[in-house]
């Protein structure tokens, strides 16, 4: 199923991964995709708050992978500097351990950058920017089962 | 005293010997040395249990450089966190067994403590209360320090670090890698006011915002391409990238001085990776000139990710508490890798 929506700040943003997190399960494999600066950060935070966890959900582009403690662990993880990495060098960098996680929400950034490596999330979440500065354009595409 | 510390939170792999509180007899970082020379291959990029490949040819490295034997070390300090478990692993398991075999004390040091005894490796007579501003890659943090092992946090990042943000902008303006460096070079060419992006401001708390500075300079940068196609003209990158820095760097000075007004402090010292960057350098030399507070910035090798600080910070923390910890225990070998800055 695809729905699409249409946010006008960073506010309607967040709300939307709010919402989005009332659906989620532990084991469930979420993916963001989208340009620089499209809202990524800004909707996992909405996603956070949902599972009501209490740390900033800062960027995991450094440390790769980041855990929240919620209502249901948050794991995040930042493909951005995973790519063209060939797969020992991609399990060496956590991210087989971290799809095997079946108690916790795991949330990608920049999935395509592991394509070949990822099953298919139960949510893949497509930003990118619309007409006006602060206007996005958020697809949801949850995977039939 | 001499200190071993061992660093493996991030990309880098290093281990350093520290002889009392700041003579660096020798400070290894893999990436910076001959991986050939070193174990003859390529040194892994990316955060990762290739840390395992990589310590022991480095630790035997360092044993040859120094001449030194294990049993006559007299602590081992390790980052614990914050960082990849699965890196931070390998430093804390490599710690704990030269620590059991040889009866060392092994002393867990926090990554961000490691940052700040960077200022103590530069100039270990340094008068506190300091102020601490840690940029890097993954922190952005503002701390108190009343003294050796006390810390405040006043200030952090709530999205992007700055280092992340220098990155991200590099690579969204075409520039190579390493970005940061391309970005402040690029930068030297652009007018800084040529456009205006306005620095975060969440007063009245001082911490840092970097995401929407990151948003609006990849946004000034896919327009001036899309209007260099259709109406041809100058490129923008070197305009963007001056005014990109001057945003970010304005973001740091104001919550530094808002910090130096609010906390009286005898010293300001800047430390992490984004401490290389000449501009920020100089902007926060001013700024602790005329709040009349000494400024320290370490050397650029100290800077970034390496294993000295983390031995200066274990020096530090180790004779701050000698009743715990004067003599080899199994006890003192109970910790993990979920280090959080120990704040008063």
């Amino acid at each position: 199923m695809k729905t699409q929506h249409l946010t006008t700040n960073q506010d309607e943003t967040r709300a939307l991964g709010e919402t989005l997190s009332r659906q989620l399960q532990p084991g469930d494999l979420i993916t963001l995709s989208g340009p620089l600066g499209a809202g990524k950060t800004t909707f996992v935070q909405g996603v956070a708050r949902g599972l009501e966890v209490a740390t900033d959900a800062t960027s995991p582009t450094f440390v790769l992978i980041i855990e929240h403690e919620g209502r249901i662990p948050l794991l995040h993880l930042d493909a951005y500097r995973l790519e063209n990495k060939c797969f020992d060098a991609i399990r060496d960098a956590g991210v087989t351990d971290f799809l095997d996680r079946t108690d916790a929400v795991k949330l990608i950034e920049w999935p395509e950058r592991i394509a070949d490596f990822l099953p298919t999330p139960r949510f893949a979440i497509v930003i990118d920017y619309g007409d006006n500065d602060n206007e996005r354009r958020i697809e949801i595409i949850e995977k039939e089962n | 005293m001499l200190t071993l510390g061992i660093e493996t939170s991030c990309d880098e792999t290093s281990v350093a010997l520290l002889r009392d509180e700041a003579d660096i007899l020798v400070n290894l970082i893999a990436s910076q040395v001959d991986a050939h020379q070193l174990f003859g291959g390529v040194v892994p990029e990316i955060a990762s249990r290739k840390h395992l490949e990589v310590l022991n040819p480095l630790l035997a490295q360092l044993q040859k450089e120094t001449a030194i034997q294990w049993q006559d070390i007299d602590l081992v300090a390790v980052t614990h966190g914050p960082g990849l478990v699965g890196a931070l692993l390998v430093g804390v398991a490599a710690a704990k067994g030269l620590s059991y075999a040889y009866r060392i004390p092994c002393q867990p040091v926090n990554h961000i403590e490691g940052h700040i005894a960077s200022n103590f490796l530069a100039r270990p007579d340094l008068k506190f209360p300091m102020l601490c501003l840690v940029v890097s890659g993954g922190h952005s943090d503002l701390i108190l320090m009343r003294d050796h092992g006390v810390y405040e946090r006043l200030g952090k990042t709530r999205d992007d670090a700055v280092g992340e943000a220098f990155d991200k902008v590099a690579r969204a303006l075409g520039l190579p890698l390493p970005g940061g460096p391309w970005l402040e070079k690029t930068a030297r060419e652009g007018d800084p006011r040529a456009f205006e992006f306005t620095p975060a401001n969440l007063e009245p708390s001082l911490d840092f915002s970097y995401s929407g500075l990151k948003t609006a300079a990849a946004q000034a940068m896919q327009k001036s391409v899309k209007v260099q196609n259709e109406q041809g003209g100058e490129s923008r990158v070197a305009d963007i990238a001056a005014s990109f820095q001057r945003s970010a760097i304005r973001q740091l000075r104001r919550n530094v001085e808002r910090a130096l007004e609010r906390y009286p402090v005898a010293t300001f010292g800047l430390c992490g990776g984004v401490a290389a960057n000449g501009a920020l350098r100089e902007e926060l030399k001013q700024a602790a000139e005329a709040a009349g507070v000494d400024f320290v910035v370490p050397d650029k090798v100290l800077c970034t990710d390496n294993a000295a600080m983390i031995a200066a910070a274990g020096y530090y923390r180790f004779l701050a508490r000698p009743e715990a910890q004067q003599h080899f225990s199994l006890e003192t070998l109970e910790f993990d890798t979920h280090s959080l800055l120990p704040v008063a």
